[in-house]
C-alpha cells in the first residue's frame, strides 16, 4: 500500500464522512419516529389507514432505493407545482435534502416492518392486564406496548442502521459527495483502486462499528432496567 | 396527457426498450444470484467446519462486502479490472468482443460478489441449524461422511435456507439497479436514457419503479409457493 495515496485520500474521505454522517443521522433521527408511526398505522383498526400504510411499505420495500432517489430528485423536480411551492422545493431541489428525504422514506418502510412484527409479538396477557387495570388505550401504548416493542425491535433495528449507512452512498448518484462519491473520484484520479477501496471500507466499517456499538449500549441499558425491575418485583413479594 | 403518454411509450418505442431492460435486469440478477449461491456453498462449509485459514478469509470477505455499500464494490470491480481486461483482451486479440461484453460480465460478477457474501451467512446459518441428532443418527448408521453430507445435511440445510435465500434474492434484484451507474444497459439505465431524451424523468422512473415492484412481488409469491411446497410434511416448519 502506498502511504502517500493514503495521506492524500484521507482528508477528502473525511469530508465525505461528514456528509454520510449527516444523511445517516437524519435518516435514523427522523426515520425512526416515522417508521414507528407507520407501524402504528399498519396495526391500527382503521382499515383505510392500515391499507394505505401497507401499500406504502410494500412499494418502498419492493423497489430499489436508486429508483426512489431518482424519482424524488429528477422526477418530482420536473413537476411545476413542486417547483412553485417553496417548502417542497427546498426539500427536493437540493441534492443533499433530496438524499435525506429518500433515505428517510425508504428506511421508514423497513423500520415499520420491524416495529410491526415487534408490536404483533407482544404477549396478549400483558395488554389484557393493562386493560383490566383500567388504563386508557393511549396509556397502554405509551407505557406497556411501546417500551416492550422497542426492546423487542432494537436488535433488528441495529442492522437497519447499518443499512442506512450503506444506503446513504446512493446520494453520490445525485452529485452529493459523500464517502462513496469521493472514493469514486479518488479512484479515477489516482488509479490506486485497491488502496482507495481498502481505506474507504475502513471508513464504512468504522461508522458501522460506532453505530452498532451505540445501539448495543442502548440495548443493554434497556435490559438492565428490566432486570432491576424484576429484582424489585421479587423483593416486594418474597413469597 | 394520455396522448403524450401513449406516444412516448408506444410510438417512440420506449415501452419496449424498458421491457427489454427489465429482461436484462432479471437475467443479470438471476445469473449473479446463482453464481453467488454456488460459490457460497463451499465457503459456508469452510466456515461451518472452521477450516483454519479459509474460514477467516471467508469471514473477512463477508464482513467487508456486507459492511460497505454495493456501489463501492461495483466501483472496485469496474475500475479495478478495466486495465487488466484490456491487456488480456488485446493479448488474445479479442478487443472488440471484450469492449462489448465487458460491462455485462463485470456487472454479473459484481452482483455475484455481493449476493455471495450474504448467501454465505444464510447457508452457514442453515448448516448450523440442522439438528445435531440427525447427524449423529447418520454417523451411527455408519454412513460415510460424504454421503451423510450430501444426503442428509445439505438437503435439510437447503430447506432451512430457503427463507434467507428469498431475502438475498430480493436484495439482489434491487442491487442490479446499481450496475446501471457504470453503464450497463438494464432497466434503470434504459429509464435514465429515456428520461434524458424525452425530458420526462418522472414518468420513466415511475415506470421503472413499477417494473421493479412487479418483479419483486412476483418472485415473492413464487418463493412463497416454493416454501409451502418444500415444507410439505414438516409440521409448523
Amino acid at each position: 500500500m502506498d502511504f502517500t495515496i493514503v495521506a492524500y485520500a484521507i482528508p477528502f474521505l473525511l469530508t465525505g464522512a461528514k456528509t454520510t454522517l449527516v444523511i445517516s443521522v437524519f435518516g435514523v433521527g427522523l426515520g425512526l419516529p416515522f417508521g414507528i408511526l407507520l407501524a402504528l398505522a399498519r396495526t391500527s383498526r382503521n382499515r383505510l389507514v392500515c391499507k394505505a400504510a401497507d401499500a406504502y411499505c410494500a412499494v418502498f420495500r419492493g423497489t430499489p432505493m436508486l429508483v426512489q432517489i431518482f424519482v424524488i430528485y429528477y422526477g418530482l423536480g420536473q413537476v411545476g407545482f413542486v417547483r412553485a411551492n417553496p417548502v417542497i422545493w427546498w426539500l427536493i431541489g437540493d441534492g443533499l435534502h433530496a438524499a435525506i428525504l429518500a433515505v428517510l422514506l425508504n428506511t421508514g418502510a423497513y423500520t415499520a416492518e420491524i416495529f410491526r412484527t415487534a408490536l404483533l409479538s407482544l404477549p396478549r396477557g400483558l395488554i389484557e392486564a393493562a386493560q383490566a387495570c383500567g388504563m386508557s388505550p393511549w396509556i397502554i401504548s405509551r407505557r406497556i406496548k411501546f417500551p416492550l416493542a422497542l426492546r423487542q425491535a432494537l436488535p433488528s433495528y441495529s442492522s437497519e442502521v447499518a443499512i442506512i449507512i450503506k444506503e446513504s452512498s446512493l446520494a453520490s448518484t445525485i452529485a452529493v459527495l459523500e464517502i462513496t462519491g469521493w472514493a469514486k473520484r479518488l479512484m479515477s484520479e489516482t488509479f490506486a483502486i485497491m488502496d482507495i477501496f481498502i481505506i474507504t471500507s475502513a471508513f464504512y466499517l468504522t461508522l458501522n462499528v460506532v453505530g452498532l456499538t451505540a445501539l448495543k449500549l442502548l440495548e443493554r441499558q434497556l435490559w438492565f432496567e428490566r432486570r432491576s425491575t424484576r429484582r424489585k418485583a421479587t423483593s416486594l413479594c418474597p413469597s | 396527457m394520455f396522448e403524450t403518454f401513449s406516444s412516448l411509450i408506444v410510438e417512440q418505442g420506449w415501452g419496449l426498450a424498458l421491457l427489454r431492460g427489465a429482461f436484462v435486469t432479471i437475467c443479470i440478477g438471476f445469473v449473479g444470484m446463482v453464481i453467488g449461491l454456488i460459490a457460497a456453498v463451499p465457503f459456508a462449509i469452510a466456515r461451518w467446519q472452521r477450516v483454519p485459514v479459509l474460514s477467516q478469509m471467508v469471514d473477512v470477505y463477508s464482513i467487508v462486502v456486507r459492511g460497505v455499500p454495493g456501489l463501492l464494490v461495483i466501483y472496485l470491480l469496474f475500475f479495478g479490472s478495466v486495465d487488466w481486461v484490456q491487456k488480456v483482451a488485446v493479448a488474445f486479440g479479442y478487443r472488440d468482443m471484450a469492449e462489448s461484453a465487458y460491462p455485462s460480465i463485470i456487472g454479473i460478477l459484481a452482483i455475484a460478489t455481493i449476493s455471495c457474501a450474504y448467501s454465505v451467512e444464510v447457508m452457514r446459518g442453515a448448516l448450523e441449524a440442522v439438528p445435531q441428532g440427525l447427524l449423529e443418527a447418520a454417523k451411527s448408521l455408519a454412513l460415510p461422511p460424504r454421503i451423510a453430507f450430501f444426503r442428509i445435511t445439505l438437503p435439510l440445510a437447503l430447506r432451512l435456507a430457503l427463507g434467507g435465500v428469498n431475502n438475498v434474492w430480493q436484495m439482489t434484484i434491487k442491487d442490479t439497479s446499481l450496475v446501471s451507474i457504470v453503464g450497463m444497459q438494464e432497466l434503470m439505465r434504459m429509464a435514465a436514457i429515456a428520461a434524458g431524451i424525452t425530458r420526462s424523468p418522472l414518468l420513466f422512473y415511475c415506470i421503472a419503479a413499477s417494473l421493479f415492484f412487479a418483479m419483486t412481488t412476483v418472485s415473492q409469491t413464487l418463493f412463497g409457493l416454493a416454501e409451502r411446497h418444500i415444507n410439505h410434511g414438516f409440521s409448523g416448519g
